[in-house]
């Protein structure tokens, strides 16, 4: 990997646990999602299908707060220039991408404990499966969500563009997330799944690919 | 000017022809339709269905290939024809949904049923309204042509999900599903030579009146540029 881009990376984490913005903001979201589901289900059981998609749910709306960060950040502190003449554009993408993937992982295993110790009906019976899928799910939801960060920071970091762009780019990897989900709470093996697995893969490679070539026309705006 | 009357004509007849030919049982003179098993009385619906999808779809595509030149050359005659793509492939995509729906209730029962091909035309209307979100965010001519190239092209990379992975490999009620043991459209072997025929002149047609209505749109959205700038170097 290029040290440059490492360098960027580590420069993001600093200023992140200086700040702790964004950690804050995500963490302050998974708690009042959270909230919210619990508040609106009240004494009621749900079913055990329900359980797997709101839990999509959660990590959707999650994202949509924090992930836009990265860029947005450089913009408001006007230093996206420096970063223009110092760095070339891929070198960016990587770094950011580094810490947004550093970021879901982090955000997503909190959110999948704490999902798992208050929804009774959240169990996984392969849980092999659940977390090969939880882990590409993961990968494309960062690498979506970094590029799609990089438009709106341009677009003059417009927040309530944020989810609105994301969410027709996300859908198919959400929707295949669900399935693949509620197949490792019903316990299926990888070979019926196996479909839905090269899906999200395929989804991964050719999201990671689009943003490596349009990164620069964004950048370079 | 011929051009033009021979299209109206075209879907004058389409549209005549669709509507007012009856279905019978065993198709005799040239004017009759074949009565073909689930579809029914609304078979006729295909005729007008069918196309303004496929335009949603090629309408997409043209704005995706428009923004790709766009990213190329740079040059803003190319952000306009992307957008007056898009402009009727809203349109379009509004229209699909509205005769899909409409051909679900009387085939399938209901309005809307979360069919994968109803969530994939969803999923186009998102990403249209997304798209002209985004663009109507940005003040800056060549940032707002930039910017929307770079997310139509990422829509455009994400769509072939929707539209065939997507149906093809979930069950659902569209023709061409998982589960769907026709293997295949009702359009190569359930119609007869004269609904074929039918069918394709309506598919024509509409591409005719789409390349027609997108020239209108472009040009009309470069002449606009031009005055505005031709006002502003006045006024210097």
């Amino acid at each position: 990997m290029n040290p440059k881009s490492f360098a960027l990376f580590k420069k993001d984490i600093n200023s992140e646990l200086r700040t702790r913005y964004a950690i804050n903001s995500l963490a302050m979201f998974i708690i009042v999602t959270l909230s919210v589901i619990l508040f609106s289900i009240g004494n009621e059981t749900i079913s055990q299908s329900l359980t797997g998609g709101l839990f999509w749910v959660v990590i959707f709306f999650t994202s949509m707060s924090g992930l836009s960060r990265v860029f947005v950040s450089e913009e408001e502190r006007g230093t996206s220039l420096t970063l223009q003449l110092i760095a070339a554009p891929s070198t960016v993408f990587t770094g950011k991408l580094l810490f947004n993937l550093i970021l879901v992982f982090t955000m997503n295993t909190v959110i999948a404990l704490l999902y798992s110790a208050l929804f009774e009906a959240f169990i996984i019976k392969n849980f092999g499966l659940f977390l090969v899928s939880f882990i590409l799910g993961n990968i494309g939801l960062a690498f979506a969500s970094t590029i799609i960060a990089a438009i709106i920071s341009k677009a003059g970091a417009k927040g309530t563009l944020y989810p609105v762009l994301s969410f027709p780019i996300l859908l198919p990897l959400i929707l295949t997330s669900v399935q693949l989900t509620l197949f490792s709470m019903d316990g299926t093996s990888f070979e019926t799944a196996q479909f839905e697995l090269a899906i999200v893969v395929c989804y991964d490679v050719i999201i990671l690919t689009v943003s490596y070539m349009l990164f620069d026309f964004i950048w370079k705006e | 000017m011929i051009w033009k009357i021979f299209l109206f004509l075209l879907l004058c007849f389409v549209s005549i022809a669709g509507i007012s030919f009856p279905i019978v049982e065993k198709p005799e003179a040239w004017y009759e339709f074949p009565f073909i098993k689930g579809l029914e009385q609304n078979a006729k619906i295909i005729f007008f269905h069918v196309p303004t999808a496929w335009l949603t779809v090629i309408a997409f595509f043209m704005t995706a290939i428009y923004s790709f030149k766009y990213l190329r050359k740079k040059n803003l005659d190319d952000d306009a024809k992307a957008y007056a793509a898009a402009q009727l492939g809203i349109i379009f995509c509004i229209l699909a949904t509205i005769t899909g729906s409409v051909w679900a209730k009387f085939a399938w029962g209901s309005f809307w049923s979360w069919d994968p091909r109803q969530t994939s035309i969803f999923a186009l209307l998102l990403i249209y309204g997304a798209w002209f979100a985004l663009r109507s965010s940005i003040e800056s001519e060549e940032k707002r042509a930039t910017l929307s190239s770079v997310y139509a092209i990422i829509a455009f990379v994400t769509v072939p999900f929707f539209i065939f992975i997507m149906p093809r490999i979930m069950t659902g009620l569209h023709p061409g599903s998982a589960d769907d043991t026709n293997a295949g459209p009702v359009v190569n072997f359930k119609m007869n030579a004269n609904m074929q025929l039918i069918f394709f002149l309506s598919l024509i047609g509409f591409t005719i009146l789409y390349f027609w209505m997108w020239r209108l749109g472009y040009k009309s959205l470069i002449y606009r540029d031009k005055l505005n700038k031709q006002l502003i170097n006045q006024s210097r």
